[in-house]
């Protein structure tokens, strides 16, 4: 546990900025004093499980696991577990770890911290891309001002949208390629060094932190009944100020909108949950891991882009990030991406084969990684049915491509 | 103790064997990669399963006692 006590106990933060409570408007990061002195000191971790399991907390790494149960099952191992931040975020339209770690490093490292201590973890290794240089520089500088009685490890994994996967992650860790494995073993029960390992996302621990601190009450006092809490999200397109938003879970999608400034342009649909995620058009729709939140991501589609050959460009980056080594994966993903290009250039009707080659994916490989894809295909067709017809009928789009959906690099 | 076929995707090359030993459960994709019905095999049908698997040249089928776990994404 820290053992710094020098900050008096801090009152819970009141509005729906928990997380983000502390950033300085000059982006610089909290640095561990100044945190104490908004938190309060990190307190002991004895009924952490339980308190993190009655809270509700679940996982913001994008599959929306129970928190509490995974602490659970990590600490009823037998070996001694290692602890894993999940810091990697390579979803290219995807930024609020970057922005959690870039800014309130001390908020992750707490949360960490507690959870390593509850389930028994010596050694706490903290994840993130190798191109992320500042987040490094940052949490470098973090971990040297602390006096905590864990090993701490700053790990570089390679970019690439599936080397965030748990298995692919601890992979990396263990010295192989970045690419998942097949389970069981689950990480939970037999990751890095054949040791249980407790894999959680930079937000998930970071909400862990405050929970040690004021309780599951608290936390609960924001959100829904199932999903309480509040979330980051990172928002894009068509919105005048576009970035990180804290919001509390159950939000309509409206209400999102005009915290930041409101549309930018007019808005034809909103993708919610990233590049794994779903198209919608209903502006009330309450944000929640149900309705497809995923890890956070939301982007506003302006009218005036070509929705198909956005959403091919993803089809065939998606297709190209395949660890290739499942056969539906490697070849299903190459398909729907060829498919949606024909459609988007208005060449050639394939979306009876589109719809079943989505069906065909979903659930066939070693991660999810196809199955979200699949999710995003699937949904595009639905959502932008009419436009398709129109892409057919005229064999080209009123607009271009604007690249308002980001992929990597780009 | 009901028993599962579970197919090691990453270790499957698609040779397909397995859907000619099997067709009761298992059938092929577009890519002619295995599709496993994933409901439980019943007694009858177990002679089947095995034969499936024990001719699959990249021991990619493994015939399991079912067992829950905490799904993770
Ligand atoms: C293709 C793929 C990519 C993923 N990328 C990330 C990632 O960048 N960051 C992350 O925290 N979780 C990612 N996940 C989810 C992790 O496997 C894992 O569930 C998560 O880190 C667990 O943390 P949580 O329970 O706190 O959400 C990814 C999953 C898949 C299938
Ligand atoms: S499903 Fe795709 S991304 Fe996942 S392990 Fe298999 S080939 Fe790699």
């Amino acid at each position: 546990m820290t053992t710094r006590t020098t900050a008096a106990p801090a009152e819970a933060p009141h509005g729906v900025a928990r997380l983000l409570a502390g950033m300085r408007d000059d982006g610089r990061p909290v640095g561990l004093q100044e945190h104490l002195g908004l938190h309060g000191p990190l307190v002991g971790g004895s009924g952490l499980i339980e308190r993190v399991t009655a809270s509700g907390l679940r996982g913001r790494g994008g599959g929306g696991f129970p928190t509490g149960t995974k602490l659970r099952a990590v600490a009823d191992q037998r070996k001694r577990p290692f602890t894993v931040v999940n810091g990697t975020e390579g979803e290219p339209a995807s930024r609020k770890d970057k922005a959690l770690l870039r800014t309130v490093p001390h908020l992750v490292l707490d949360g960490a911290l507690t959870a390593a201590t509850a389930v028994g973890s010596r050694e706490i290794i903290i994840c993130i891309a190798r191109s992320a240089a500042r987040e490094r520089a940052v949490l470098a500088a973090a971990l040297a001002e602390r006096r905590d009685k864990v090993h701490w490890r700053l790990a570089s994994i390679p970019d690439g949208f599936v080397s965030g996967e748990e298995t692919a992650l601890l992979s990396a860790l263990g010295g192989r390629a970045a690419k998942p494995t097949v389970k069981p073993p689950y990480p939970f029960e037999r990751g890095l060094d054949n040791a249980p390992s407790l894999v959680q996302n930079a937000e998930t621990l970071a909400h862990v932190a405050l929970i040690a601190r004021h309780g599951p009450g608290w936390f609960r006092s924001l959100g829904t009944e199932t999903e309480p809490g509040t979330a980051l999200v990172s928002l894009s397109g068509a919105v005048r100020r576009p970035g990180v938003y804290e919001i509390e879970l159950g939000t309509p999608l409206q209400g999102l909108i005009a915290q930041a400034g409101g549309p930018s342009e007019q808005i034809d649909a909103y993708l919610v949950g990233g590049y794994f995620g779903g198209w919608t058009r209903e502006a009330d729709l309450r944000l929640t891991a149900s309705s497809g939140l995923g890890a956070g991501v939301v982007v506003a589609l302006p009218t005036a882009t070509c929705a198909l050959a956005e959403t091919a460009r993803i089809a065939r980056y998606l297709a190209n990030e395949s660890a290739g080594q499942c056969g539906p994966c490697a070849r299903g993903l190459a398909a729907l991406a060829g498919g949606l290009e024909q459609l988007a250039s208005g060449k050639y009707d394939d979306r009876s084969r589109l719809a079943r080659w989505a069906q065909q994916v979903a659930g066939r490989g070693a991660c999810h990684h196809p199955d979200g894809a699949a999710r995003f295909v699937t949904s595009a067709l639905a959502t932008f049915a009419a436009e398709t017809d129109t892409h057919l009928k005229h064999r080209r789009c009123r607009h271009r491509d604007r690249g308002v959906l980001r992929a990597a690099g780009a | 103790m009901s028993k599962l076929l579970r197919l090691d995707p990453i270790a499957c090359d698609g040779h397909g064997l397995c859907a000619e030993l099997f067709p009761e459960r298992i059938r092929l994709d577009d890519w002619g990669f295995p599709i496993v019905d994933q409901r439980s095999i019943p007694p009858a049908l177990e002679e089947h399963a095995r034969r499936a698997v024990a001719d699959c040249p990249k021991i990619a089928l493994r015939l399991v006692t079912a067992r829950t776990v905490p799904g993770e994404r």
